[in-house]
């Protein structure tokens, strides 16, 4: 830490820790449900464990990637934040806006629109929310004393997902243009802009883990970004193939979409290369631990699972299927929630200036969530495979489908308490440490 | 070798050309002569229905035009395939929905008024008759085909 506003992060970082234990709880009330297990029902319905379980995603993980900026961006641009007072403003109100949704959504106040149910009046205090979030960022760039590439495409990746957020607000009377315009957020987001988020994070992370040239770094981020959109924008067509649009998407999407695990293995290829050519041996290997498998895992769960069901012929069985929930979280994980690990993991010591870079509960973090994701994944695709066959192949009825892979979801609840122990274990890591002090800054510049 | 120069050149060409396909590719598809959905159907009832659909999130369990919870069934056809008797009795029963051939799964009782149902059937109808390039004849079951039980 070089910076006294950059503490400010730390603060982001612990909402992200407390909204993803909540996530982990949802998640468990609906695997119980699959497996038939749905004593809560009468107070804790599917529908509102659902929306619960992906929005405290989604705000755990912009949290995390707002910590992510207030840390990154002042280091970057050499420059205090301009107002620490006012990211505490926005922390606070992004944890009421956010606790509001959810108590909410156990109340019937939602839209119920897959990843939106955010009620209207509440989408309007996000948009102020974020304002003030890019305000801080956009006028502490604006005002510092260098612009690297680094903190541009972060910060790009940033306001894009920003402005992407308002095709969501848009009120339809056709379910087809409602469906259309919502992927331009959902998609737009996780296949695209998040991607410049997650490419600026593990580009700053890779030049303070590696030591390898800030040039040579921030070239290949280029590289990527232009990856990304390349085939991620037009790859949006994968969620057209089949809501009652024009088959021209069966084609475009097709082609693109499929091009869209190269910028993910292109990250990967990168993280490693950089790991393996840079000098400097930096200290905080859980760090770097979590860095390059952020970059591994999400070739894996986004780019592998997400071509394996990417194509129309393919497409066509499983489009709402179990299989989708099996790309989706190896997804998230690999790709969002692990470079919100990362970050979190390099920056604490220096926030706290408490230096537990190594520590064997610390290894066994990341081992256990990440065994525990991937049999979690397994478990997806093995019930989402059988539902296929029994459903779509061999016209079964969608309720006795359900019954017969209920196993599965066994399978998935042991997968999930391994992987809850890991993020447990990673939390107490966390707690740990202790809180930021302006001591740290001195402890950083010995 | 490539230079950075070259790279941010790339970045920006490739995401401005496919911006620019993307936006035209959208104006084409959602063009008055390639719409697919019938919009001319959609009648007051029908918007009535879409809004019922999303008030109580049904999307959460259920899945239409296979995009939603995957933990109740697919209801793109479902009029076809129960008849619009017994989708109204599920939505308007005052208790939770439950089959005793459905293992534990019930379903939240909305316990809707005889004008809601309706509106409710009007809006599947709708959707019954988009054309999905062919997922019509996948999604599970079958409407027209003799289900497999």
């Amino acid at each position: 830490m070089k910076y006294k506003s950059q503490k400010v992060a730390y603060w982001f970082f612990a909402l992200s820790m407390l909204l993803l234990t909540l996530q982990l709880v949802y998640g468990f009330i609906m695997g119980f449900a699959h497996a038939g297990m749905d004593g809560l029902h009468d107070w804790i319905p599917f529908n509102t464990a659902k929306a619960v379980h992906t929005n405290l995603l989604v705000v755990w993980l912009l949290s995390g990637f707002m910590g992510a900026a207030y840390y990154i961006i002042p280091e970057e641009a050499q420059n205090e934040l301009v107002s620490v007072k006012l990211a505490y403003v926005q922390l606070i109100s992004l944890a009421l806006v956010g606790v509001a949704a959810i108590i909410g959504y156990h109340f019937n106040w939602w839209e119920g629109r897959k990843f939106l149910e955010i009620p209207r009046p509440l989408d309007y205090l996000v948009v102020v929310n974020v304002l003030l979030f890019m305000g801080i960022i956009l006028v502490t760039l604006f005002k510092g004393k260098r612009r690297t590439t680094t903190a541009l495409v972060l910060t790009m990746g940033l306001l894009f997902a920003a402005l992407l957020y308002l095709p969501g607000m848009l009120d339809f009377d056709s379910q087809v243009l409602d469906s259309f315009f919502r992927w331009w957020v959902v998609h737009l987001w996780v296949e695209g802009v998040w991607e410049l988020i997650m490419g600026g994070i593990l580009s700053f992370l890779l030049i303070k883990l590696t030591g390898v040239d800030r040039e040579v770094i921030e070239k290949w981020l280029y590289v990527i970004v232009g990856l990304t959109f390349l085939s991620g924008i037009l790859g949006t067509g994968h969620h057209y193939y089949y809501i009652g649009v024009n088959k021209i998407w069966l084609i475009v999407g097709g082609i693109f979409s499929a091009l869209e695990p190269l910028a993910f293995l292109a990250m990967a290829l990168f993280a490693v290369n950089m790991y393996r050519k840079g000098e400097k041996k930096h200290p905080n290997k859980i760090a770097l631990y979590w860095t390059i498998g952020s970059a591994i895992v999400s070739f894996v769960g986004a780019g592998l699972l997400g071509f394996a069901h990417t194509l129309p012929q393919t497409n066509i069985y499983t489009h709402g299927t179990i299989v989708t929930a099996m790309h989706g979280h190896l997804a998230f994980w690999g790709a969002y929630a692990m470079i919100v690990f990362a970050i979190i993991s390099y920056s604490l010591p220096n926030m706290t200036g408490r230096k537990y870079y190594d520590s064997a509960r610390g290894r066994l973090a990341f081992w256990l969530a990440n065994i525990g994701m991937l049999g979690m994944t397994v478990a997806f695709g093995v019930a989402g495979v059988a539902q296929v066959y029994l459903e779509r192949k061999m016209k079964m009825d969608f309720m006795k489908v359900q019954m017969e892979i209920e196993v599965h979801f066994i399978v998935l609840i042991i997968m999930a308490t391994m992987f809850s122990t890991g993020i447990t274990l990673y939390i107490i890591e966390f707690i740990k440490h202790g809180q930021p002090t302006d001591e740290a800054l001195e402890v950083n510049n010995q | 070798m490539l230079s950075k120069k070259q790279a941010r050149a790339f970045f920006l060409v490739g995401t401005l050309v496919t911006f620019l396909a993307f936006i035209g590719l959208t104006v084409y598809s959602l063009s008055a002569a390639q719409d697919q959905s019938h919009s001319e159907n959609i009648t007051d009832s029908v918007v009535r229905g879409k809004k019922l659909w999303d008030k109580n999130n049904c999307m959460g369990c259920h899945t239409i035009m296979g995009e939603g919870g995957y933990y109740a069934p697919e209801l793109t056809k479902v009029i076809e395939r129960r008849g619009e008797g017994y989708v109204k009795g599920v939505l308007m029963s005052p208790t939770p929905w439950q089959r005793a051939d459905h293992g534990n799964r019930k379903m939240v009782a909305y316990n809707m008024t005889e004008d809601q149902a309706n509106d409710m059937v009007e809006f599947f109808k709708w959707i019954s008759n988009i054309d999905l390039n062919g997922f019509e004849t996948i999604v599970s079951p079958l409407a027209k085909d003799k289900i497999n039980n």
